[in-house]
């Protein structure tokens, strides 16, 4: 990076360091944490379109489409989320890869489970054989969102199935009274009134999902946990120009100092909204504040 | 082979009893039931003894947070802070290489970087942090009449706390404690996946259910299977603290004794 760091053993203290943080592995370990915060800004409006999608099912009148919706709601308070992570990263690939073989390759007529392996067409295979790797990190990606959202949209069903029912009833009866439909009572009615209700449950929720974010490791995504244990790891002088011993407790020091300062934004941004949507309402809150102001 | 010979071979596996090396292929469903069984055991090991722990340092946390005294305060603060604002997976992965760097001073630190040690210490602190809000909030909800009337009747000091405040403080937080209880079970899961080797594979739940989604590259079988588990287990948690808070408030009228729903959103 710097012109002085042609011969970094020749180096000390912060010159070395400044030359060791600049390397070509550090701006991967750098560019992670975008990686990062693009994962939280797909998945936080993709989990609260499965969140309302499961809310909105749960309170439906056809007896399947509300168990399946009470179910999926029900299901993530029992089982580990780590649990759930694990499974649906397999079972969407291959959810996806068994789709495109059967459109795909509709003549083929070997087993798809043999053994221990599953087997489908080269034409179904996802990604392609020979795409570039960068479809394979893509794909990935794609995969570990999809994941995050179907997990986190049960949590946000919850909050949001909640909301609804916080909606006072009467609001409902005096749209039903002016002659709305139920359909129409759902979006002018419920809807825009629920979000003062889910406020507290979402910005909660948004803090749960900023810490599940190392997970995405586990994923199989090169994420900034998979970073600071790549670069954190001793060095031998004969694999690198800056060898160093077993640095990951720092590595992860530094992860720590990061999420810490990532919530902490996070809670007093939250905190200006609420008191900024509890202006002028007719709760608690509301009523205090126009008690301070006066 | 049989299941019982099976249930022989693996049912205390993650002990380090019984069969040494596991299944290769050809997995049954007996195998993957007992042995992701076995791995349960760790789960819960975790789980009780991290809650068992952690609720003494959480009942000490809370009253540091509503101290008078501004570095006690402080400090209280700063500990739930650290421990409730970041992720649990990284708090695993820190305490594990800080363990190995300490390990390097000192043999006293070896059994630190086991699992059994340094994450029931992970998970201890973690808990306290929760659990430690939750009490404080709940300290803050107890009605004043009740305070008033335990002076009113000459209790001051220990005696007040420990008759009058505690029991009524635990009593608020007990919806709320519930679920975290719930959650610090799942939480164990996370153990064997953050660093902390499972020497000998002697692994959780997860761990063994993970293993055998990667040898068959089947999750339809061992998932399912551990999440019917960890449901069990939530029931029994479910169970047993509605018991505790039948007895927490066996003194109010009937009606008012069921245990509100708990809000759910108390992960880390």
């Amino acid at each position: 990076m710097f012109s002085y760091c042609t011969d970094p053993s020749a180096l000390e203290g912060l010159t070395w360091l400044s030359c060791y943080l600049t390397t070509g592995k550090h701006a991967g370990f750098y560019i992670s944490f975008g990686t990062v915060l693009l994962l939280l800004a797909i998945t936080a409006p993709t989990a609260l379109a499965f969140g309302f999608a499961g809310a909105t099912a749960a309170r439906s009148r056809i007896w399947p489409v509300k168990w399946f919706g009470k179910t999926y709601i029900a299901i993530v308070r029992g089982v580990p989320d780590i649990a759930f992570f694990l499974f649906f990263v397999i079972a969407l690939d291959q959810m996806f890869e068994w789709a495109r073989h059967q459109i795909k390759c509709p003549d083929w007529d070997e087993p798809i489970r043999q053994g221990n392996d599953f087997v489908v067409c080269q034409a179904a295979k996802l990604p392609l054989g020979e795409a570039p790797q960068w479809v394979h990190e893509t794909y990935g990606f794609f995969l570990a969102v999809l994941t995050f959202a179907i997990v986190f949209g049960a949590f946000a069903a919850n909050v949001l199935f909640g909301a609804m029912r916080a909606v006072p009833h009467g609001q409902l009866e005096t749209a039903e009274a002016y002659g709305m439909s139920r359909r129409q009572t759902f979006w002018r009615i419920l809807v825009p009134q629920m979000w003062v209700y889910a406020l507290p449950g979402l910005s909660n929720l948004w803090m749960v999902l900023i810490k599940a974010t190392p997970l995405l490791f586990l994923l199989g995504v090169e994420d900034i946990v998979y970073w600071a244990r790549e670069l954190g790891g001793t060095k031998l002088s004969r694999f690198t120009e800056y060898p160093h011993g077993d640095w990951r407790m720092w590595y992860f020091l530094v992860l720590l100092v990061f999420y810490l300062c990532f919530t902490k934004v996070s809670e007093l941004f939250i905190e200006r909204l609420m008191v900024k949507l509890t202006h002028g309402q007719a709760t608690t809150g509301g009523e205090t504040q126009r008690k301070a102001a006066v | 082979m049989s299941c019982w010979q099976t249930i022989q071979d693996y049912a205390f596996r993650s002990l380090g009893h019984g069969a040494r090396l596991l299944p290769k292929d050809d997995f049954t469903l007996c195998e993957q039931i007992t042995l992701i069984g076995s791995g349960m055991i760790w789960n819960v090991y975790f789980g009780f003894f991290a809650l068992i722990s952690g609720f003494f340092l959480a009942t000490a946390v809370a009253l540091g947070k509503a101290s008078k005294t501004t570095w006690v305060r402080k400090l209280a603060e700063w500990f739930v802070l650290l421990f409730r604002g970041s992720p649990l997976f990284i708090q695993f992965f820190f305490a594990y290489f800080g363990f190995l760097a300490l390990k390097s001073v000192s043999p006293i630190f070896n059994p630190f970087t086991a699992a059994w040690l340094g994450a029931l210490i992970v998970l201890f602190l973690n808990t306290a942090a929760y659990t430690g809000e939750i009490f404080y909030g709940a300290l803050r909800s107890i009605p004043k009449g009740d305070v008033e009337a335990a002076d009113a009747y000459g209790f001051s000091g220990m005696p007040r706390f420990r008759r009058i405040i505690w029991p009524t403080m635990l009593r608020l937080a007990w919806p709320a404690y519930t679920n975290e209880a719930i959650f610090l079970f799942h939480a164990t899961a996370l153990v064997f996946f953050s660093g902390f080797p499972a020497w000998q594979q002697r692994g959780d739940a997860l761990y063994y259910a993970n293993y055998f989604a990667d040898k068959t590259f089947n999750p339809f079988i061992p998932y399912p299977i551990l999440a019917g588990y960890f449901i069990l287990l939530t029931l029994v948690i479910v169970g047993i603290f509605g018991l505790i808070n039948r007895h927490l408030s066996r003194h109010l009228p009937q009606d008012a004794r069921r245990m509100k729903r708990p809000r759910m959103m108390l992960i880390r």
